[in-house]
């Protein structure tokens, strides 16, 4: 059952299972794009923020850290259970695609 | 005489470009600016192993070529050979981080596309034999068709092979241009870079994570913000606690070469120019260089740990409320340096609304500029007494004069969201990269090249204000015999008079006004300005020219005028350098000119409302 990026507790590890891009900017999911986020990915969340904060994220995508809002983070639904691991994942290309 | 070939480094941010770039060139670099934009051009000289210069330069680093910021777009313009005053490069140097091939390798496919010869730096593979990977360059280099170098730029290894597979890509033609590539798609470079990274990835296995575990303080709900808050006060702190014997000894150095000058010269103009205006001017400037490489060594090595990202992340929410990104905390920190630096930062936001508003409120971070301002008159007129808890008074009303700044600064960054830089709120995405224990060499660049800018500044636009000020502040001479001071009587004098008028009731006399006039080329002109005026209006007395700066103004001015001088500073934008860093930032003099307009229409009000609370309450 997918759950939002923002639902998913803290060091779980997880897969993107969709992004809404049309929750996002343009700007802003072509940098999510370059950080690697995009369906199929491997995701967790590592830190959420505290009360000088907005429940700013910081997760795991691949092997980068990134950080991001509330509202990125509910843009990306993600699936925890177990996948195989070579299983090929497929960039999405529509949409607003930043090679476009 | 032919130009030496020109190579362009590029790569992500946080791949180690700078460091290999500082490795590669080492001292020899030259910083300069890109034509009709504040994006920094960092370039350096390098020497082949056969003798041949190359120039290389250091391209901001980006995720792709699409851009989404100002600096972004300078190193497309660069590659593609579109960037005004800038050749299109003769070759790459790609730089990637080891131990995120995947992501990095899908920009290698992207710049590889466009057909220049091309070297790939491997960078940081000891973080990522750190981190459990073992990587084979060799199969990258037969899969990429270019040479593919691991280095490791923070200690200079794998520097050798990297030049010498730069030798054949450039000079005679003996190597030619690749075949421009059609171009892949995205998502197909995505699942190419996948691919890529899999085939060069001999083992991975799990390891010891430094930055999870540092992370796990530094980004803790409670304790990050209580880390980040001690970090700030021990910067703070450092600034003033570790400058006091340097700046005694620069002090000591200034007042010997007073002496000296003194002896040297005849009384009269001569001496007057050397010692009131050069040596008194000059010095009581230069004394804060301690103070502003403090603070910069502090900034450079939040940067370079990686934390200041952390930093920016933690303020985010505080950020949000007022309408900007936790992207804009990185800039307005540096402004506490310096402005010019800080409004350069802001080429890495990617909203103009939210970059504008972050270039607006930059000099209201109080710069090391105010600190000589701030330093002088808190010495003179706040008693150095504890007010309980081992806080001083003195401490207390500087970090009140810095909160004030900050307040005001997000008060305005408000007002300015919901009118004149209104938009939707802007977006908080970034990469937090590993932490890093800084190189020395790097550090001490950075501040090297910080004090040059410094010293330059003190020997050119505040040692030419100083001298004009001692010109008008010497001619002319009141007749002889007149009780009339020198200072009233010389043109400067006159000029205050007028201004004087303005400035008045807001609790300032006809020295501050002077003094105001040549501080709008800097800020900390205004001491050296004091200083020289109470100079010369000491004549010949030898009691009041054994007194200090300090004691002069604690003679001259009454409490709540010095109050009302420090409440202006908080705002008044008077720094020719900042104002020149805004209107080339925003296009045009349309935003500089509205800068200083609210700022000084903040500094007139809050010197007058300081003024009028400090006489009503009988100080």
């Amino acid at each position: 059952m997918p759950l939002q990026l923002n639902q998913l507790p803290l060091r779980q590890p997880a897969w993107v299972d969709r992004i809404d891009w049309d929750a996002l900017s343009l700007a802003e999911g072509q940098r999510l794009r370059e950080f690697g986020l995009c369906e199929g990915a491997s995701v967790e969340a590592l830190h959420r923020a505290g009360f000088l904060s907005g429940g700013a994220l910081a997760c795991r995508v691949g092997r980068m850290t990134i950080a991001m809002r509330r509202s990125h983070a509910c843009a990306i639904m993600v699936r925890t259970e177990d996948r195989a691991i070579d299983e090929p994942a497929v960039p999405d290309s529509g949409g607003q695609s930043a090679a476009a | 005489m032919t130009v030496s070939p020109l190579i362009a480094l590029v790569g992500n941010p946080n791949a180690g470009k700078s460091a290999l770039f500082n490795a590669l060139t080492g001292a020899r670099q030259k910083l300069g600016n890109y034509p009709g934009v504040t994006v920094e051009r960092k370039s350096g000289r390098l020497m082949l192993n056969d003798g041949r210069p190359v120039e290389l330069v250091d391209l901001p680093g980006t995720y792709s070529l699409t851009p989404t910021s100002p600096d972004e777009q300078v190193t497309r313009d660069v590659v593609l050979g579109k960037q005004a005053g800038e050749r299109l490069p003769d070759a790459l140097v790609i730089v990637i981080d080891a131990s995120n091939l995947e992501n990095h390798l899908r920009f290698v496919l992207e710049l590889l596309d466009l057909g220049l010869p091309t070297v790939v730096a491997l960078n940081m593979v000891d973080l990522a034999t750190r981190d459990g990977l073992e990587l084979d360059a060799g199969v990258l280099s037969t899969k990429l068709g270019v040479p593919v170098i691991p280095t490791v730029a923070v200690r200079k290894r794998g520097l050798d092979h990297l030049i010498q597979a730069i030798e054949p890509l450039i000079g005679d033609g003996a190597v030619p241009l690749r075949e421009k590539q059609p171009e892949r798609d995205f998502a197909a470079r995505q699942v190419r870079a996948r691919e890529l990274a899999r085939a060069a990835i001999v083992s991975e296995t799990p390891s010891r994570r430094l930055t999870q575990a540092v992370d796990s303080v530094a980004l803790h709900p409670v304790a990050g913000p209580l880390l980040l808050l001690a970090l700030l006060f021990l910067m703070f702190q450092a600034v003033y606690a570790w400058s006091e014997a340097p700046i005694a000894m620069i002090e000591g150095w200034a007042a010997a070469l007073g002496d000296f000058a003194t002896s040297q010269t005849p009384p009269g103009l001569l001496r007057s120019f050397l010692v009131d205006g050069v040596i008194n001017g000059v010095g009581s400037v230069v004394v804060f260089l301690p103070q502003i490489l403090i603070l910069f060594f502090f900034i450079l090595m939040l940067e370079a740990t990686g934390y200041m990202t952390r930093a920016a992340f933690l303020m985010d929410g505080l950020m949000a409320r007022v309408g900007l990104s936790g992207r804009a905390f990185i800039p307005l920190l540096s402004s506490f340096a310096c402005a010019v630096p800080g409004i350069m930062a802001t080429r890495s936001i990617s909203d103009p609304k939210d970059r504008l508003t972050t270039i607006l409120i930059a000099p209201m971070m109080t710069c090391s500029a105010r600190l000589p301002v701030y330093a002088v008159i808190i010495g003179a007129f706040i008693p150095a007494r504890d007010v309980g808890g081992g806080v001083g008074l003195q401490g207390l009303v500087l970090f009140s004069l810095y909160l004030g700044g900050i307040v005001g600064a997000m008060v305005v960054a408000l007002v300015l969201r919901r009118t004149v830089a209104k938009g939707t709120s802007s977006g908080f995405l970034m990469e937090m990269p590993k932490y890093q224990w800084p190189q020395p060499q790097d550090i001490l660049l950075g501040l090297w090249q910080r004090a040059v800018i410094f010293l330059k500044r003190a020997g050119t636009i505040i040692f030419a204000s100083t001298v004009i000020l001692w010109l008008l502040l010497s001619f002319p001479k009141p007749p002889a015999g007149s009780d009339i001071s020198p200072v009233s009587y010389s043109a400067a004098g006159r000029i205050a008079g007028v201004l004087n008028v303005v400035m008045e009731p807001i609790g300032f006399n006809r020295d501050i006004s002077l003094a105001l006039i040549p501080a709008m080329a800097a800020r900390e002109v205004a001491v050296s300005a004091l200083a020289t005026t109470y100079s010369i209006d000491a004549g010949d007395d030898e009691a009041a020219l054994d007194r200090s700066l300090g004691e002069r103004l604690s003679h001259a001015w009454s409490l709540p005028t010095a109050l009302a001088f420090l409440a202006w500073f908080v705002f008044a934008p008077q720094c020719i350098s900042t104002i020149a860093v805004t209107r080339r930032e925003t296009n045009g003099w349309r935003w500089p000119a509205f800068m200083v307009a609210y700022l000084f229409a903040l500094a007139y009000v809050a010197a007058g409302v300081t003024y009028w609370t400090a006489v009503a309450a009988g100080l």
